[in-house]
């Protein structure tokens, strides 16, 4: 077993991460003028910025969607029991003692358990929950005639908001997380560069050097 | 080429004309083409002593004028609605303002499209000259109408017109001369003085919009649209599009085809269903159309112009006397062209004034029904009351919401009968007209006696409302109202049940929730981050 600098983070999944993270700034300070937090934004204006990248995002997600099946990748989301209680432990108690983060990122599986878990519930539940009631938010006027359709808007708005505000909460331990252990800077800079520290078994270091060796660094 | 050189002349001629006559007289109306230059006409060119003389003149060309005229709401006075059954109209009603024609006659029938009506318990004046041809069609500019003359032009400098400006000698000959289309200020001097003065009843109507500047209405501005009344209010037999009882709430036809439309004076008759650019903010915006009316975006505000609208009239103080044991009066409110307008009258009790007046807002289906006109007429004194009521609800899929000025006040009603009275006000030879006595018993039970009602003797005061929809005073698409004008808490349309509008419920609970758990988010990331900063100080 050897620790080496491995490109995990592909070009498409970097640009995925980083519009995404970009249109979710967005969504969130558009919809959060649209909500009365703040009145930065004319209403107009916001409605239409919120609305444009919504729609951008969508394409993102369905074209991410796509590369996840198509790559395997999605794999890496599955949520796995084993080392969870370590890594939770290591978070509640560990790191006030100056403990070592106890997980080894492994080539298909990049993510810690509790990171694994918790982009699974965000993939699974809450993104679903914001583009569903987003969208039919957004199209109210294609299905107003159903009966109770202004209380239907009412229940889907409203879902709508807490999803944005469960989302800004992942958004605030998301950001806080990355300066747990190495340090920001290290945390970050995989989704920039795409490499990251990764255990090698000998098998697949061989298999990489053979036949990727564009994917290891020095 | 020789036939434009010879014509070239007479062509500046008339524009010089055109511009001469504008500064001097009436303003041309746009677009009049006709064919017929009246001042050319025999019959015409002679000496009138009244108005029915006039008419007499035009009815030898014009045949069917009368007896078209003779059916419409403006000779008639009356409607009634189809819808509701109520027998309505100005012979009818009792309104928030003076209340009622009965009893009052020549005063009020002084804007009556017609001459000498002056017994509402009577239909008008049955003969052919009875029409008023020049009210609508005077182009002179100087044709009006006296104050009490029961619809009749004065003919010597003497009293007040309707407009409420000393009075002068019509030149009825230069006015049968003169005629054309109506112009705005044709309509304007009856409608703009609704109520007993400038801009007093409606809101959205007033002298302002006789030369408005785009601000105060985009259509009518000569530098807007410069559209006269009847571009929207179309006719057709002298029958004019357009009701205040039987309101077009919507028009899901819009612009029809082929060609104009006759029977509608409705924002969609020429804006069409979807007024908003194809676009992502005007696809937006048309998706509103389904619940707000064109009126309550854009028209934010009426009374626009320098001229103030009455929206509280408190007829319970009215009869006060001075120490000299004289009738009053107060100026407290300064418009903002200076004039100062009564806030008391002892003839008419207190009012209150608003200038950019802003509408309120209700479901509206385009149905007005009156308290005079109800079965019986019976009213609950325990409640403000309802001169009239209109009717409207977010599900009825023809209701929108529509602005209106909601005229307030206090008015006399038979304590014992319940009912809203007539009341006799102007007569300056009765002894039980209320502006000459200032005694309410006597003018209730006069004008009691000319509607032909019971009254029990007994009179109290009630709070009263009434709703008058905004239509008028379209301002320029830049000012239409923005979005946050009701997308927002205690926004304008926070009254309005029924819809559901994104950014009104920043306090909601979910919302709440949300923030409650992003809150939690931060205090837990703050926390952590704090017992590692301390932990770690522990270490070294």
């Amino acid at each position: 077993m050897s620790s080496r600098m491995v490109k995990v983070y592909p070009r498409f999944e970097r640009l995925w991460h980083w519009t995404q993270m970009a249109l979710i700034f967005l969504l969130l300070f558009t919809g959060m003028g649209l909500n009365g937090v703040h009145a930065i934004l004319p209403f107009g204006p916001a409605v239409m910025l919120h609305t444009i990248a919504a729609l951008v995002l969508l394409c993102v997600w369905i074209f991410a969607t796509f590369w996840l099946f198509t790559t395997g990748t999605w794999r890496q989301f599955i949520p796995k029991m084993r080392g969870m209680t370590k890594v939770a432990r290591f978070y509640a108690w560990g790191i006030f003692k100056g403990e070592k983060h106890p997980y080894h990122k492994l080539l298909w599986r990049k993510h810690n358990p509790l990171q694994a878990i918790t982009y699974f519930g965000l993939k699974i539940f809450v993104f679903p929950a914001i583009w569903i009631t987003g969208i039919l938010y957004l199209t109210y006027n294609f299905w107003e005639e159903v009966p109770n359709a202004t209380l239907w808007l009412t229940v889907i708005a409203n879902l709508h908001v807490l999803a944005a505000w469960v989302i800004a909460s992942f958004v605030v331990v998301h950001v806080y997380l990355l300066t747990v252990g190495h340090g920001f800077r290290q945390h970050v800079a995989p989704m920039v560069t795409g490499y990251d520290c990764i255990d090698l078994t000998p098998e697949q270091e061989a298999y990489l050097e053979t036949n990727e060796p564009w994917r290891l660094q020095s | 080429m020789r036939r434009v050189l010879t014509a070239l002349p007479l062509i500046l001629a008339c524009v010089a004309g055109s511009v001469s006559a504008q500064q001097s007289t009436a303003p041309e109306i746009p677009g009049s083409n006709s064919t017929a230059d009246h001042s050319k006409f025999e019959i015409l060119q002679k000496t009138f002593t009244s108005g029915p003389e006039v008419t007499e003149a035009c009815l030898s060309c014009h045949t069917e004028a009368d007896d078209q005229v003779m059916h419409s709401i403006h000779f008639n006075w009356e409607f009634e609605n189809p819808k509701t059954g109520q027998l309505l109209g100005k012979r009818n009603v009792i309104n928030a303002f003076c209340g009622n024609v009965v009893g009052n006659e020549p005063r009020c029938t002084s804007c009556h499209a017609g001459y000498g009506w002056d017994d509402m318990n009577q239909p008008p004046p049955q003969q052919s000259t009875a029409v008023d041809c020049l009210v609508c069609h005077d182009r002179s500019g100087q044709y009006t109408k006296l104050a009490t003359g029961a619809g009749h032009p004065p003919m010597e400098a003497k009293g007040k017109t309707i407009t409420g400006a000393d009075a002068w000698a019509v030149d009825l000959s230069k006015a049968a001369m003169s005629v054309g289309m109506p112009g705005r200020e044709n309509c304007g001097q009856c409608h703009f003085y609704g109520g007993g003065g400038d801009n007093v009843k409606h809101g959205d109507l007033s002298s302002a919009l006789v030369m408005p500047d785009v601000h105060t209405d985009v259509h009518m501005s000569p530098d807007g649209a410069n559209m006269v009344c009847t571009d929207c209010h179309v006719t057709e037999k002298h029958q004019w599009a357009g009701s205040r009882y039987d309101v077009h709430a919507t028009d899901p036809e819009g612009t029809g085809k082929p060609g104009e439309r006759r029977d509608v004076a409705t924002c969609e008759s020429c804006h069409g269903t979807e007024p908003h650019p194809v676009n992502i903010k005007g696809m937006k915006l048309n998706d509103h159309t389904d619940v707000v009316a064109c009126q309550t975006c854009h028209i934010p505000t009426m009374a626009k112009g320098g001229v103030a609208t009455k929206t509280w009239w408190d007829w319970s103080t009215a009869g006060k006397r001075d120490a000299e044991g004289n009738a009053y009066s107060e100026e407290e409110f300064v418009q903002s062209d200076g004039t100062h307008l009564h806030t008391y009258l002892s003839i008419k009790g207190n009012f209150r004034w608003e200038e950019e007046a802003q509408p309120i807002y209700e479901w509206f289906d385009g149905q007005v029904s009156y308290a005079s006109a109800a079965q019986g007429g019976k009213i609950d004194p325990t409640q403000p009351v309802g001169i009239n009521e209109i009717t409207g609800d977010a599900h009825d899929g023809k209701s929108r919401i529509w602005p209106f000025k909601k005229m307030e006040g206090r008015q006399a009603y038979d304590s014992v009968n319940d009912t809203l009275v007539y009341s006799h006000v102007w007569g300056p030879d009765t002894d039980t007209a209320l502006w000459t006595n200032l005694d309410w018993g006597k003018a209730i039970a006069a004008g009691m006696k000319a509607a032909g009602k019971d009254y029990s003797g007994e009179y109290g005061f009630i709070d009263t409302y009434m709703y008058w929809p905004t239509t008028h005073m379209v301002a320029p698409a830049s000012e239409a109202l923005d979005c946050r004008s009701c997308h927002a808490e205690d926004g304008r349309l926070a009254n309005i049940a029924g819809v559901f509008m994104p950014g009104t419920g920043g306090s909601a609970m979910v919302g709440l929730l949300g923030k409650i758990l992003f809150a939690l988010a931060l205090l837990g990331v703050l926390g952590h981050g704090l017992l590692r900063v301390f932990s770690r100080k522990g270490e070294h």
